[in-house]
C-alpha cells in the first residue's frame, strides 16, 4: 500500500501557520454581527414587553410608578457620559495621545461601576419592600403588575449583565494599551471593544423610558 | 490590508463627540421634562421618537457607521429590517386576538 | 494558476505539519480542516445515539402497551431524540463540517477568518451536547417536554429542563460564531478575481445560511434563557397561572426554529448544486437563480414561522397571513429545482454514489416538500396537526432531504478529505437498502397519521397494528443500510485505494489541490477568471482517472 508520506516535502514552518492574518475591517465586521445578535436577544424581550404592555396597559402604569424616576435619569446620564469617554479614548489613541486614552478607559470603568452601584441600590430598595420575582407580596398583585416586574427584572438584569461583561472587557484593552498591544496603527482591539459599550448604552436608551417613563 | 484601514478612517474630532454628548443629554432632559405632560397615548410613541434619534446619533458617530464602509450600512439595515418585519408579523397575532 | 504537477506530494493536514502531535493536534487545532473533522466525528457520534434512541422508541411501537419501555421512558426518549437530531446534529450538521472544510478552500482562502473563534465554537458544541448528555443522570430523570419545550409544561414538569435548556442556549451560541465566521470569510477572504457571482452555488448557500443563524439565533436564545429563569424565579413571563402568555413563548421559539429549517436544507440544496454540474459534466443551470433563490429562501423562510401554530389559539389574521406567506417559500425552492433538473438536461451524466444520494434526496425531499403543502395549507393542517402525519412529513424533509445530502456530501467529499476512495458498488447498494428502510419507515407513518395515530403516543388503539409493525421493520432496514455505508466509507478512509486528487472532474478550487489538502490548502493563492462549473478548466481529470488505475494496480 502507498503511504500518503512517501516522498513528502516538509512544509517550511512559517507557512504552516497559515491562521494569522490581520484584517481589522474583517475583524469590524465580525464584530457588527456579533452586535446583531445581541440586538436580536434583547429585540425578543422588546417584542414580549410590547405585547404585555397592550395587554396590561394599567397595569404597567401602576407597577411603573414605584420606579424611582430620578436614579433611572442618573443612570441614563452617566451611562451616556460613558459611551462619550470610550468613544475619546479611542479618539486619543488615533492621535497616539497614550496617556489621555488610558484614562479615558479609566473613567469609562468607573462611570460603568457607578451605574452598577445606583442600579445595586436601585434593586435592594425594591426588594426591601418585597418586590422581587416570586415574592409573596408581588404573587398577590394583579397579573399585569407580576409581568411587568417580571419584564422589569429580567430586562434590567440582563443589561446590568451586559454592563459587567463590558467592564471586564475595557479592563483587558486597559491592558492591552498599556502594554501597548494597543497603538495608534491597531487599536481594532479597542474599536470593537467600544463597539459593544455603545450597544449596552444603545439598550438603554430603548429601556429607560419603557420603564422608567410611563403615566 | 493595513493600509486599507488607515485610509478608510476618518478621524472624529473631540470636538464633535462632545457636541453629540450634549444632543444626547439635552434629549434626555427634554424626554424626562415632557414625561409628565399628558399627550394621551401619542406619550410613548413621542418617548420612542426620542430615543430613536438619540439612538441614531450613537450609532452613527459614537459607533462611527457614518464613516464606515457602505457594507456596514447594509448590514445593519438588514438586521433592523429583521427585527422590524418580526415586530410586525407578530402584531398581526397580538392586535387581532 | 499554473498547472500542478499532481505527482508532486506535500505533507497533508493530516500529517501534524508544525502542530502537536496526537489528540490535542486535533482538539487544539485552529485548522479548519481539522475542526471540520472534529464536527464531523463528534456529530456521528451524537447520530448513533439518536438513532439508537429512535431504534427504541420504535420497538416500544410494535405492539399496543409496553413492550420494552414505560410511559414516561417514551417521552424521554422522543425528546432527547429530538434534541439530539436537530441541536446536535443538523443543525451544526451540513456547515459545520463541510462548510468549515470547504469553504475556505472554495473560496481560495486559507482559513476562515477568525480561525480561534471557529475552535471556540467547536468546543461550545462540545460542551452544549455534554450538558444534554450529562442531564441524562442526574437526579430528576431526563427531560420529558418534547425537543419544543413548549411552556407551560417546561416549568411545571420535575425533570430535569434547566440543564438541556442550558446545552440548547450553548449550541446557539456556537452556531452563531459559525455563522459570523463564514460571513466574514465570505466578504473578506476571497481569492484575486473572486467576484460574488464566481463563487460556488455552496458557498452561496452557506452565506445565506450564515445569515439566518446570525439573526435567528438569538431569539430562540432569550426565550430558552426566559424559560430557565421562569422556572429558577416565578417571573410570570411564560406562565399563564401568573398573567404570562404561552402563545408568546410559540411566537418566539418559532421566529428561530422555522428558519432553522433553513439553516438545515440551504446548505443541503447548496451541495446539490455542486454534485450535479460534477457528474453531469456541464455548467450548472441558472446559476444566478439559484444564487438569488438562497438569498429568497432564507428571506422568506423568516417570516413563515407560525404555521407551526396553527392550532394554538393565534388570531385568524395571522393564520390566514402565514399561510400564505408559508406558499409564498415554495416560488424560490421550486426555481432551484427546475434549475438543478435543466442541468440534467442532456449532460453527460455520470451515475456515481453521490449522484445516486442526490437522487435520493430529490426524490424523498419532494415528498416531503408536497406533503408540506397539504400541512401548510390553514384547513388541513388543523386536521392532521400533532399526528404521524407531521412525523412523516419532516422526516422526509429532515431525514430525506438534509441527511441523504450530508450522505451523498461525505461520498462526495471523503476522497478530498482524506486522499483515499471507499468501494463504489458498496456505496450504491448502501443507498438501495437506506432508501427501501426509509420508506417502509416513514411512509406508513403518513397513513397511520392520516387515519388519526397521534404523535408523541406511548401506546395506540390496536387496528393501527399492523402499519406500525410494518414501520418498526422499515426502521431495521434503514440502520442496517446505514451501518453499511458508515462501514465501507470508514474502511475507505482508512484502507481504500488513492483517490488522486479529482476522482469525479469537479472544476471548484477543491478539486484544483492536492488530496488530501496541505495546511494553507494552495501553495499559492490561486487567481480566479472563470466561472465556478466551466468544465473546460477543469485541470487533469482524464490524467486522474489514469492515475488512479495506475495506483490502484500498485496496491
Ligand atoms: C433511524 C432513524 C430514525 C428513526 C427510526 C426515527 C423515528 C422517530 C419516531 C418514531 C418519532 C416519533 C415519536 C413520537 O412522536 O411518538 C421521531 C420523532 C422525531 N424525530 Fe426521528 N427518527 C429517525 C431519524 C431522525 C433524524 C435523522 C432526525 C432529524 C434530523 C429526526 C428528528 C426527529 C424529531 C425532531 C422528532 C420529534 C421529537 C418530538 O416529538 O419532540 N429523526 N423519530
Amino acid at each position: 500500500m502507498s503511504k500518503p508520506n512517501e516522498g513528502v516535502e516538509k512544509v517550511p514552518l512559517h507557512l504552516a501557520d497559515p491562521h494569522h492574518h490581520k484584517d481589522a475591517i474583517g475583524a469590524k465586521m465580525g464584530m457588527w454581527l456579533f452586535l446583531f445578535t445581541e440586538l436580536l436577544l434583547f429585540g425578543g424581550l422588546f417584542l414580549l414587553y410590547m405585547a404585555y404592555r397592550l395587554q396590561y396597559t394599567q397595569d404597567f402604569v401602576i407597577a411603573a410608578k414605584e420606579l424611582n424616576l430620578m436614579m433611572g435619569t442618573i443612570n441614563t446620564i452617566v451611562l451616556l457620559t460613558s459611551s462619550l469617554t470610550m468613544a475619546l479614548s479611542i479618539a486619543a489613541i488615533q492621535r497616539n495621545k497614550k496617556t489621555l486614552a488610558i484614562w479615558m478607559l479609566v473613567v469609562t470603568v468607573a462611570f460603568a461601576l457607578a451605574f452598577m452601584v445606583i442600579k445595586y441600590f436601585e434593586w435592594t430598595a425594591k426588594i426591601h419592600h418585597g418586590i422581587y420575582p416570586g415574592s409573596p407580596d408581588l404573587l398577590n398583585m394583579p397579573n399585569g403588575e407580576i409581568i411587568f416586574y417580571g419584564m422589569y427584572y429580567s430586562m434590567t438584569g440582563l443589561h446590568a449583565l451586559h454592563v459587567i461583561i463590558g467592564v471586564v472587557i475595557i479592563l483587558f484593552m486597559l491592558v492591552f494599551l498599556i502594554r501597548d498591544k494597543i497603538t495608534q496603527h491597531d487599536y481594532i482591539k479597542l474599536e470593537n471593544a467600544g463597539l459593544y459599550w455603545h450597544l449596552v448604552d444603545l439598550i438603554w436608551i430603548f429601556l429607560y423610558p419603557l420603564f422608567y417613563l410611563i403615566h | 490590508m493595513t493600509d486599507n484601514h488607515n485610509k478608510e478612517h476618518h478621524l472624529i474630532g473631540y470636538g464633535t463627540y462632545f457636541m453629540i454628548w450634549l444632543s444626547l443629554i439635552s434629549l434626555t432632559v427634554l424626554t424626562v421634562s415632557i414625561a409628565g405632560v399628558n399627550f394621551g397615548s401619542i406619550a410613548l410613541l413621542i418617548a420612542l421618537l426620542i430615543a430613536a434619534i438619540k439612538s441614531g446619533l450613537v450609532i452613527n458617530y459614537f459607533m462611527h457607521i457614518k464613516f464606515d464602509d457602505i457594507i456596514f450600512k447594509i448590514f445593519f439595515l438588514v438586521a433592523m429590517a429583521t427585527l422590524f418585519a418580526i415586530f410586525v408579523l407578530t402584531s398581526f397575532d397580538i392586535f387581532f386576538r | 494558476m499554473a498547472n500542478p504537477t499532481i505527482a508532486e506530494k506535500f505533507e497533508s493536514y493530516l500529517d501534524y505539519p508544525g502542530m502537536k502531535k496526537g489528540l490535542f493536534g486535533w482538539i487544539f487545532s485552529i485548522d479548519h480542516k481539522r475542526i471540520g473533522l472534529l464536527y464531523l466525528v463528534s456529530m456521528v457520534l451524537f447520530f448513533a445515539v439518536g438513532v439508537t434512541l429512535a431504534f427504541i422508541m420504535k420497538l416500544e411501537m410494535l405492539s399496543p402497551g409496553k413492550d420494552v419501555v414505560d410511559p414516561q421512558t417514551y417521552n424521554t426518549l422522543f425528546t432527547l431524540h429530538g434534541v439530539i437530531m436537530i441541536f446536535l446534529f443538523i443543525i451544526p450538521g451540513i456547515p459545520a463540517v463541510f462548510g468549515n472544510f470547504f469553504l475556505p478552500i472554495q473560496l481560495g482562502a486559507k482559513d476562515v477568518a477568525f480561525p480561534r473563534l471557529n475552535l471556540l465554537s467547536w468546543w461550545l458544541y462540545m460542551i452544549g451536547g455534554i450538558f444534554a448528555i450529562v442531564s441524562l443522570f442526574l437526579q430528576g430523570g431526563p427531560i420529558d417536554t418534547g425537543w419544543t419545550f413548549y411552556v407551560p409544561y417546561s416549568i411545571r414538569t420535575t425533570t430535569n429542563v434547566i440543564l438541556p435548556l442550558l446545552g440548547a442556549f450553548i449550541l446557539g451560541f456556537s452556531s452563531i460564531l459559525t455563522g459570523l465566521n463564514f460571513i466574514t470569510t465570505v466578504h473578506r477572504l476571497r481569492a484575486p478575481g473572486m467576484t460574488f457571482f464566481k463563487m460556488p452555488l455552496f458557498v452561496w448557500a452557506l452565506y445565506s445560511t450564515a445569515w439566518i443563524q446570525v439573526v435567528s439565533t438569538p431569539v430562540v436564545g432569550i426565550t430558552i434563557v426566559l424559560v430557565i429563569i421562569e422556572r429558577i424565579f416565578q417571573i410570570g413571563i411564560f406562565d399563564p397561572a401568573l398573567g404570562g402568555d404561552p402563545i408568546l413563548f410559540q411566537h418566539l421559539f418559532w421566529i428561530y426554529s422555522h428558519p432553522a429549517v433553513y439553516i438545515m436544507i440551504l446548505p443541503a440544496m447548496g451541495v446539490v448544486s455542486e454534485i450535479l454540474p460534477t457528474f453531469a459534466k456541464r455548467t450548472i443551470f441558472g446559476y444566478k437563480a439559484i444564487a438569488y433563490s438562497s438569498l429568497a429562501i432564507a428571506f422568506i423562510g423568516y417570516f413563515v414561522w407560525a404555521h407551526h401554530m396553527f392550532t394554538s389559539g393565534m388570531s385568524d389574521t395571522s393564520r390566514m397571513i402565514f399561510s400564505l406567506l408559508t406558499f409564498v417559500v415554495a416560488i424560490p425552492s421550486g426555481v432551484k429545482v427546475f434549475n438543478w433538473i435543466a442541468t440534467l438536461y442532456k449532460g453527460s451524466i455520470d451515475l456515481r454514489p453521490p449522484l445516486v444520494y442526490v437522487m435520493l434526496f430529490i426524490f424523498l425531499f419532494s415528498i416531503g416538500g408536497l406533503t408540506g403543502l397539504i400541512l401548510g395549507s390553514l384547513a388541513t393542517d388543523v386536521h392532521i396537526h400533532d399526528t404521524y402525519f407531521v412525523v412523516a412529513h419532516f422526516h422526509y424533509v429532515m431525514f430525506g432531504g438534509t441527511i441523504i445530502i450530508l450522505f451523498g456530501a461525505l461520498h462526495y467529499w471523503l476522497p478530498k478529505m482524506f486522499g483515499r476512495m471507499y468501494n463504489e458498488k458498496v456505496a450504491n447498494i448502501a443507498a438501495g437498502i437506506i432508501f427501501v428502510g426509509f420508506n417502509i419507515l416513514y411512509f406508513t407513518m403518513f397513513i397511520l397519521g392520516y387515519q388519526g395515530m397521534p404523535r408523541r403516543y406511548w401506546s395506540y388503539l390496536p387496528e393501527y397494528q399492523t402499519l406500525h409493525i410494518i414501520s418498526t421493520v422499515g426502521s431495521w432496514i434503514l440502520i442496517l443500510g446505514m451501518i453499511v455505508m458508515f462501514w465501507n466509507l470508514i474502511y475507505g478512509v482508512l484502507k481504500g485505494k488513492s483517490a488522486g486528487d479529482n476522482p469525479w472532474g469537479g472544476t471548484t478550487l477543491e478539486w484544483q489541490i492536492q488530496s488530501p489538502p496541505i495546511m494553507e490548502n494552495f501553495h499559492e493563492i490561486p487567481t480566479i477568471t472563470h466561472e465556478p462549473y466551466y468544465h473546460a478548466a477543469a485541470i487533469n481529470t482524464e490524467d486522474n482517472k489514469h492515475k488512479k488505475i495506475d495506483e490502484g494496480e500498485n496496491e
